[in-house]
């Protein structure tokens, strides 16, 4: 900028001070934000008799977050995101099933860590490259993992997965109950840590150097920007948070297949994100709880309508939404604010 | 013959049929990737909307399966066009996840819509005497049909390639691949060439899809399921070359088959380890530019 080449001392520290401010109010807690966690509080009393079906929205929402990390704030474009919601989802499996490990909240933290491992090992790799090339790699470590799975099925039980899985009461008391009000609350407590930490994550200073990596990453190498080293590691974060939405999965359903690690499923959370809006992170939130409340309510119906449904959502997003459901809304607020201003 | 040679030969003989099948579906998308850097995940869904006109010809028309397979080349390659003015177009400098995005879309309501009309049961078709069977080589027996696809892949193979590298409109489309703005600037109408090479290459995806009733089945499903081999063929061979298609068509065949005889539980093992190789050492696929 031309402006800053003739700024002298105090006008440089204003200009830091008012960044600092920028950057700080954008960190300050909205009271907007409230919403979405006021509506899963609410849910639990409004319709008490759905909580199973709750949890598996929040894991979900828990699951598009890890990706907006990645796909929203970095700009990696990946197929293969299952991968790491699989990871987390058999190493409580298999810790339960075959090592009688059935503590939750601990099984928790060895799936994220299993899943970060298996994350900066991949991310080390495959970050180097970009475009169809990615997309192939990362399409096919999900889909190497699935086989590698198969071919060991004495371990991992095949395609019939690893069913009738036992877990400990959680916190030793409160003991899983048949409408799934426990487990509600747990993937919702746990839900808002993540959250808390993503959050933290993406206003950080490198949250936007991440941001940065998005929109112009030669720009990014060029004023020295260690690119490589902090796409690995928001790839190594998103894969542990991911790992922890498998886990909740597994112990909120009881089993496990390997199912998790299908291409549907990286897809189906790319969609949720994209429908909700992405690098917003409540585009997760507003994502994923309308992709599954409308596939509870459509694929019930007929699959192959919701199918073609979820299609032609995308087409229409893409054509005349592309900042998501979210996006629309502020696109449409704007619209009314500056009627009124008129 | 000794058993390890006659797997061998079994494992090239189906390798090679499977490659053809492979090539000749995805030569159109790695051509237009190349021209345009689009990313079209319905390519798949073309091969299946061919393999189902096949159906429809051959079992409720009764028309022979040759003619039923040109017959839906041409109709897919020419519907295509509709798409590719009305949609895609639009999309040429979008992102690539959008380009993602919005051909998964056209996938799933492809496949929706085939189920709707078809079912989801696998289909059939009913194949010409001569290429039921087994054909003698001389020294042993060979499916016909099998036989039959690498005839007419090789013959498709060479046509390509004259077509590519020795008329005139080939030189245009290999100028654009290498520099579309240079092309554009000596007067080549890349968007018309564009048009043309999407409609041929969704037309051979439809053969393709029409030839692989036999051979691996025809769901909707096909759609997706089939989608990302032809996405590592053109990435494994590198954007817009159609020897690198080839080669990458061949190798993945091969590794495909030969995974699938010796070592059944692995499933598409073999060809996602190849794919990561090739690609880790050439990020851009055998042929690609870098």
């Amino acid at each position: 900028m031309a402006a800053s080449d003739v700024m002298n001392g105090t006008d440089r520290g204003l200009a830091r001070e008012r960044a600092a401010e920028y950057l700080l109010s954008r960190h300050r807690f909205r009271v907007a934000e409230a919403l979405p966690w006021l509506v899963a509080i609410a849910a639990f009393f409004i319709v008490p008799d759905r909580m199973t079906f709750g949890s598996q929205v929040l894991i979900m929402v828990m699951f598009a977050l890890s990706l907006d990390l990645i796909l929203g704030y970095a700009g990696i474009v990946t197929l293969g995101h299952a991968a790491f919601f699989g990871i987390g989802a058999y190493t409580v499996g298999l810790a339960a099933a075959r090592l009688q490990w059935s503590e939750p909240i601990s099984g928790l933290f060895v799936a994220a860590i299993a899943a970060a491992i298996v994350g900066f090992i991949t991310g080390w790799f495959l970050l180097r490259y970009r475009g169809l090339t990615l997309l192939m790699l990362t399409l096919a470590t999900a889909i190497m993992l699935q086989e590698t799975g198969n071919l060991r099925s004495d371990i991992s039980g095949g395609y019939d997965g690893l069913p009738g899985l036992m877990f400990k009461p959680l916190l030793g008391a409160f003991d899983y109950d048949l409408y799934g009000h426990t487990y509600y609350l747990y993937v919702l407590a746990v839900l808002a840590v993540v959250f808390y930490f993503v959050r933290r994550i993406v206003y950080s200073p490198f949250g936007q150097a991440l941001t940065g990596i998005r929109e112009n990453v030669r720009r990014m190498h060029a004023i020295g920007s260690p690119v490589h080293r902090r796409l690995v590691a928001v790839y190594t974060i998103a894969a542990a948070i991911a790992g922890v939405a498998g886990a909740l999965f597994t112990q909120t359903n009881a089993y496990v297949t390997l199912t998790v690690f299908d291409f549907d499923n990286s897809a189906k959370v790319m969609v949720m994100l994209i429908l909700g809006g992405t690098g917003r992170l409540y585009g997760a939130f507003v994502g994923a709880a309308v992709y599954m409340v409308l596939e509870d309510y459509f694929s019930k119906l007929s699959p192959t309508f919701w199918q073609f449904g979820i299609g032609l959502l995308l087409v229409l997003v893409v054509l005349f939404a592309r900042r998501g459901v979210l996006g629309l809304f502020e696109s449409v607020g704007e619209l009314l604010t500056k009627g009124k201003k008129r | 013959m000794p058993q390890v040679a006659n797997i061998a030969v079994s494992i090239l003989f189906d390798g090679l049929a499977y490659a053809m099948f492979l090539f000749i579906t995805s030569v159109g998308l790695s051509v237009t990737m190349g021209l345009m850097g689009f990313v079209n995940l319905a390519h798949g869904a073309f091969a299946m909307a061919g393999g189902y006109i096949v159906v429809t010809l051959t079992r409720t028309l009764g028309i022979d399966f040759i003619p039923s397979l040109i017959i839906a080349a041409v109709v897919v390659g020419a519907v295509s066009v509709i798409f590719e003015r009305g949609l895609y177009r639009r999309l040429y400098k979008a992102t690539d996840l959008e380009q993602v995005l919005l051909t998964i879309g056209l996938a799933f309501m492809a496949i929706a819509t085939f189920t709707f009309f078809y079912g989801p049961v696998p289909k059939s078709v009913p194949l010409p005497g001569w290429l039921e069977g087994d054909v003698n080589l001389g020294f042993r027996n060979f499916p016909s049909y099998r036989a039959f696809l690498i005839v007419l892949g090789t013959a498709l193979i060479v046509v390509l390639w004259y077509a590519f590298e020795r008329t005139n409109i080939g030189a245009k489309i290999r100028a654009a691949v290498d520099n579309r703005r240079m092309a554009e600037s000596v007067g080549i109408n890349v968007d018309r060439l564009f048009t043309l090479t999407f409609a041929l290459g969704s037309g051979l995806a439809a053969l393709g899809g029409g030839l692989a009733i036999q051979l691996l089945g025809l769901s909707p499903s096909f759609a997706v399921l089939y989608l990302v081999l032809f996405l590592i063929v053109v990435a494994v061979g590198g954007l817009g070359s159609l020897k690198g298609t080839l080669l990458a068509a061949l190798v993945l065949g091969v590794f495909d088959t030969a995974g699938k005889y010796l070592l059944a539980d692995a499933g598409g093992f073999f060809v996602y380890a190849v794919t990561v190789a090739v690609l880790l050492v050439k990020p851009a696929g055998f042929y690609g530019r870098e």
